[in-house]
């Protein structure tokens, strides 16, 4: 299956937020994660995620420092703030609305069925 | 893997690493990040199998295209084209249309400051006639144009916008109020500082009311360098020109001094001080960092003259001929060497690694610093003998502000050099300095002629 652009951009934010949200990570290390969490359905082209967590940073949600990895390399990691994470409750409300709303619009019969959109908000 | 293949992947990793980073949008800190990315994945393909040439070509190309990349990164990272006037303009015009009005703006200012220097005649005041008064307000009538351009393009808001009207009146009352004569020393003094304190009005506009903001007050000095280089390409065109239509009306017998000195010389300089602003911001991908260009050229032409010199004057044992001058030329000097040392900070990426060229910068401020201290040295003693005057207290004084300057600064990048702290500190010092400077320009404008009586 394929995920329009539009959607893939517009949840991509959302995601990494949610990501981090977990502790702290890396950009490989999100993307695998994103992979693994959309059963390969959400293809992000690798590079573009990391101007987005320049700006996700930039506008504070973020916080990066470098240290060095485990293979000798230097490494910048990425961990969520205060601001970020009110800024993924914000999110979420967003989405439930969308997709309830889509819930709500979509005939029964014929479509795979939404699952549930659990955020316990 | 082999050690051929091994050494074979990195000039592959080398030669994408160089691609990337020609970017301008692109930091090295950044192509370092991709490339833990890249080396990453190329890994996790090795593991699964592939040869590591195979694993390369992947890894580039779940990358994506370097070019959309780097128009991501340019989006994030607008201060690194630092273009955000530019960008500033409204997103939805196109780039033409936007290109067209933000011309017809800086031409709207630059035509009001032309005719700015001709209204005093309106009111008697006639250039040949009343230079004092021209002298006195030269820079006004250039500058706050310039800070209303800039201030009309940042959208400074009312209290920002406010200050810098409160600051052009406070230099209009010290340029006019003080009974000064045109001979006298505080006369000369405010004619040289005036300008400068001015600058730093307009500093205050450009970074658009948030002043502690040390990155827009690092883009205020570039502003600073490439503005002069453009004003000076400008002002030799416009002699050129003077000189030329001069000539060609002279052949026919028509005499135009009288116009060229009193509307084409003062009108165009006037006019060419907001259109060198325009270019500064307009042509920035044409003529990128200039100033950070003739930094390279000069650094090490400035640190062989200076050590030869230091040379000379130890091989020599001559010393200074202390004339009264002389502090004034070591004045130039040190503001050449930290303009040298300030205009390659502010092109670098303050995450890299120190290079020959930094302990070249380091070379060329021990120099200078040593010249300096022996040359106060010689001079202290003599300042005392001969009294204290506007000119020396002037002198003495911005040569004790560069000279502090420089000695942090050499210490901080000696650190830099051996890497125990990083460049960002001497950004910061740099930036913050720059509050040292305004400070005493302001007060040798408005304390120094009441300090010596006027004289």
């Amino acid at each position: 299956m394929y995920v329009t652009k539009d959607l893939v951009a517009a949840s991509a934010t959302p995601m990494v937020l949610g990501i981090l949200a977990n502790g702290e990570s890396y950009g490989y290390a999100i993307l695998k994660q994103v992979n693994e969490a959309s059963g390969g359905q959400l293809a992000w082209t690798d590079g573009l995620l990391y101007p987005l967590l320049h700006r996700l940073e930039r506008l504070g949600h973020i916080e990066s420092g470098w240290r060095t990895s485990s293979s000798g390399r230097r490494r910048k990691y990425y961990q969520i703030t205060e601001q970020g994470r009110a800024e993924l409750a914000d999110q979420r409300r967003q989405w439930v609305a969308v997709v309830n709303a889509l819930k709500n619009t979509w005939p029964a019969g014929g479509l795979p069925p939404l699952p549930a959109l659990s955020l316990g908000v | 893997m082999t050690i051929d293949s091994g050494r074979d992947m990195e000039t592959q990793f080398a030669e994408w690493r160089t691609y990337m980073g020609r970017r301008r949008a692109v930091r090295a800190t950044d192509v370092e990040e991709l490339e833990d990315h890249l080396r990453t994945t190329v890994a996790e393909l090795v593991d699964v199998g592939l040869r590591p040439d195979e694993a390369f070509l992947v890894a580039v190309k779940r990358m994506g295209n370097q070019d959309a990349l780097a128009r991501e990164f340019a989006r994030v990272h607008s201060e690194r084209l630092w273009k955000q006037l530019v960008l500033a303009g409204d997103p939805q015009a196109s780039a033409t249309d936007r290109a067209r009005r933000d011309l017809l703006v800086a031409v709207s200012f630059a035509a009001v400051a032309a005719i700015g220097i001709k209204v005093p005649a309106l009111f008697g005041l006639d250039l040949s006639g009343d230079e004092a008064f021209y002298q006195r307000n030269i820079s006004l009538f250039a500058l706050v144009p310039l800070a209303a351009y800039v201030a009309f393009r940042r959208r400074v808001g009312i209290a920002p916008a406010g200050v810098l009207v409160a600051l052009f009146a406070l230099g209009a009352v010290g340029a006019n109020t003080y009974p000064l004569a045109e001979d006298s020393q505080s006369f000369a003094l405010t004619f040289i500082h005036l300008p400068l304190a001015l600058w730093f009005v307009v500093g205050l506009a450009y970074v658009g009311g948030d002043w502690r903001s040390q990155r827009k007050w690092m883009d205020v000095i570039r502003f600073t360098g490439e503005w002069l280089i453009y004003f000076v390409l400008i002002a030799l065109g416009g002699g050129v020109l003077t000189g030329m239509t001069f000539g060609v009306f002279r052949a026919i017998g028509v005499d135009i001094e009288g116009f060229v000195q009193s509307w084409l010389m003062p009108c165009g300089a006037m006019g060419a001080v907001v259109i060198a602003a325009w270019l500064v911001e307009a042509k920035q991908s044409v003529i990128e960092n200039m100033a950070p260009v003739l930094t390279r050229v000069f650094t090490p032409l400035f640190t062989a003259a200076l050590l030869t010199f230091l040379g000379a004057m130890l091989w020599t044992r001559n010393l200074i001929d202390i004339d009264r001058n002389v502090l004034i030329i070591f004045d130039l000097l040190l503001v050449v060497v930290i303009g040298l040392l300030l205009y390659s900070i502010s092109a670098r990426e303050p995450a890299t690694r120190p290079t020959p060229f930094d302990r070249l910068q380091l070379a060329l401020a021990v120099s200078a610093l040593l010249i300096d201290v022996v040359v106060l040295l010689a001079i202290t003693g003599r300042i005392t003998e001969w009294g204290a005057t506007p000119n020396r207290a002037a002198a003495l004084g911005e040569n004790v502000i560069l000279l502090a300057n420089l000695t942090w600064t050499a210490f901080l990048l000696a650190g830099f050099v051996r890497q125990r702290r990083p460049l960002a500190h001497l950004e910061q010092w740099q930036t913050r300095y720059v509050a040292v400077y305004a400070l005493w320009v302001w007060i040798v404008v408005l304390a120094f002629p009441p300090l010596f009586r006027f004289a």
